[in-house]
């Protein structure tokens, strides 16, 4: 079974159409990769997976089951997503444990306390983080926590806008290994939305380049490695990434 | 080498908290002659206040102290704030990070460049606009003419910055400050403005001082690199060097970058335990 399946999509922001026509079949397990530049579209595609751009057509299905335009509990199960800036994604005036909870409380689950215990220490994060606010915690440590709050509905698919595009580099590296671990514990499916290629290298299977709203190439992760891309924009890419 | 541009000596940053003062640089000490040097730590590693304090642009509460504090003979650390602003912009500029918030946004990109230029000398007004296109030109904006009627929400990112960049070189300094120039912009734009910056400043004989979190990055366009961690340079190397570094600190933010050739399992995780502080 496909994790995710997108076919024919075009996602618009009101009269503005950005993403054409994109087709993408990610299998159960997989770690895929949206590269590409600044408005090319491929935050708006993850956006689209999670309900937050509902002006779209064609089709998305999620583990099998179609996805409706709006808001779905169902689908929320299955797929959540990490954003980019740590700073902006967290509520400042609810503590740690109030985010957490939040998930557990709209979708009616129980045994809250030990589930927010069991995802603080899945993610790194010690027990006396629990209760305090946001502000009292580093850049990593708050992108910890919304990796935990991703995870406390147990889903299957993860999407990552750029998770550490606005950490210190030994922080990334810190949040990188978290996600591998995290992926392979879970059995967890990544869609990943990045500029930095070498972040794809480390963690991902597959990638796609987009540009302008479309993908031009889909490769592996190994023809990465080996500067193997046939597209001559995404080998600009790959040169832009290496330097001169 | 002839003197050199600027001498800084235990230069110390320090701002007030409730526990008393705490110190984000703790006893600097570099020269710097005509020649490219990076400064290279992560957040909270005291880079920018560094390049700030050399502006004398770090207001009260914050408190600058320093030996020696040395620019062209000048001792900056004296000079009133009238005599400082015959220095900044004229003599030493600074390229922030972000054009969004450092432009003008109700000003004219002409309009904001024509400033820095008029600021510092008398021109005739047509020789004003003549500077204005050429150092677009420089900048590599294909149309100056059009560019400099527009308004910064009309320029993308990687344009915001080479305007940014014209308007600190205008008035040819002799000192460009780079304060992570471009780590707002995209991967494939970013080598672009740092090509401009390095043509620029080679041709013209500055110094630079390129502040940035990436070590790449500065190896790649600097002739020297001081690693700064907690306030404090804890290696200073050639750029051609980086990969004999030392200190284990600079080991482990270069190990802990993955390659596009990844083949590792895990990043090693810098042990922070080691160097108290940020």
């Amino acid at each position: 079974m496909n994790a995710i399946d997108l076919k024919n999509l075009d996602i618009a922001y009101g009269d503005t159409k950005v993403v054409f026509d994109v087709n993408l079949s990610i299998p159960e397990g997989e770690s895929f990769a949206l590269v590409g530049e600044s408005g090319s579209g491929k935050s708006t595609i993850l956006r689209a997976i999670a309900g937050l751009a509902p002006d779209w057509t064609g089709d998305i299905s999620v583990m099998g089951g179609a996805r409706s335009h709006h808001v779905d509990r169902n689908v929320s199960r299955k797929v959540q997503m990490v954003f980019q800036d740590p700073y902006g994604s967290l509520h400042p005036r609810k503590t740690i444990d109030a985010a957490l909870s939040e998930p557990l409380a709209i979708h009616g689950l129980g045994n809250r306390g030990e589930r927010v215990e069991a995802m603080l220490t899945a993610v790194g994060l010690d027990q006396r983080f629990r209760f305090r606010f946001p502000h009292q915690l580093s850049g990593g440590q708050r992108q910890r926590v919304a990796i935990a709050r991703a995870l406390m509905l147990e889903p299957k698919v993860m999407l990552l806008d750029e998770p550490t595009s606005a950490l210190d580099v030994s922080v990334q590296a810190e949040i990188l290994n978290l996600l591998k671990r995290l992926r392979r514990e879970q059995g967890l499916t990544f869609l990943l939305v990045t500029h930095n290629l070498p972040v794809v290298s480390f963690l991902c299977d597959r990638l796609a380049v987009m540009r302008h709203g479309r993908i031009v190439e889909v490769a592996d992760v190994a023809q990465l490695k080996s500067a193997d891309l046939k597209e001559p924009y995404s080998r600009e890419l790959l040169a832009a990434t290496e330097g001169g | 080498m002839t003197a050199p541009l600027l001498s800084v000596q235990n230069l110390r940053v320090s701002f007030p908290t409730h526990t008393g003062r705490v110190e984000v640089v703790k006893g600097l000490s570099f020269t710097l002659g005509r020649e490219r040097l990076g400064i290279v730590g992560e957040s909270g590693s005291g880079k920018s206040m560094t390049g700030r304090s050399i502006l004398k642009l770090i207001r009260k509460p914050g408190e600058v102290t320093a030996d020696k504090l040395e620019f062209d003979g000048i001792d900056i650390l004296s000079q009133s704030e009238k005599q400082m602003r015959a220095i900044r912009g004229a003599r030493i500029s600074m390229v922030m990070q972000d054009p969004k918030f450092s432009l003008n946004p109700v000003m004219t990109v002409g309009e904001q460049i024509a400033e820095a230029l008029v600021t510092h000398q008398k021109l005739p007004r047509r020789d004003v606009q003549a500077r204005i296109i050429e150092m677009l030109h420089a900048v590599r904006i294909n149309d100056p003419e059009r560019v400099a009627k527009l308004y910064p929400h009309e320029v993308s990112g990687g344009m915001g910055q080479r305007i940014m960049i014209a308007m600190m070189l205008i008035p040819e300094p002799e000192l460009l400050i780079a304060d992570e120039p471009t780590s707002a912009l995209d991967v494939s734009v970013q080598a672009q403005v740092l090509d401009i910056i390095d043509e620029l400043v080679r041709n013209k004989g500055m110094g630079l001082i390129l502040i940035s979190h990436d070590l790449n990055l500065v190896s790649r366009y600097c002739d020297r690199i001081l690693v700064m961690n907690a306030g404090q340079v804890v290696e200073e190397c050639a750029a051609g060097q980086l990969e004999n570094a030392q200190h284990p600190y600079t080991k482990g933010l270069l190990a802990a970058m993955p390659v596009i050739n990844e083949t590792r399992d895990e990043l090693p995780v810098l042990d922070r335990t080691q160097w108290a502080g940020t």
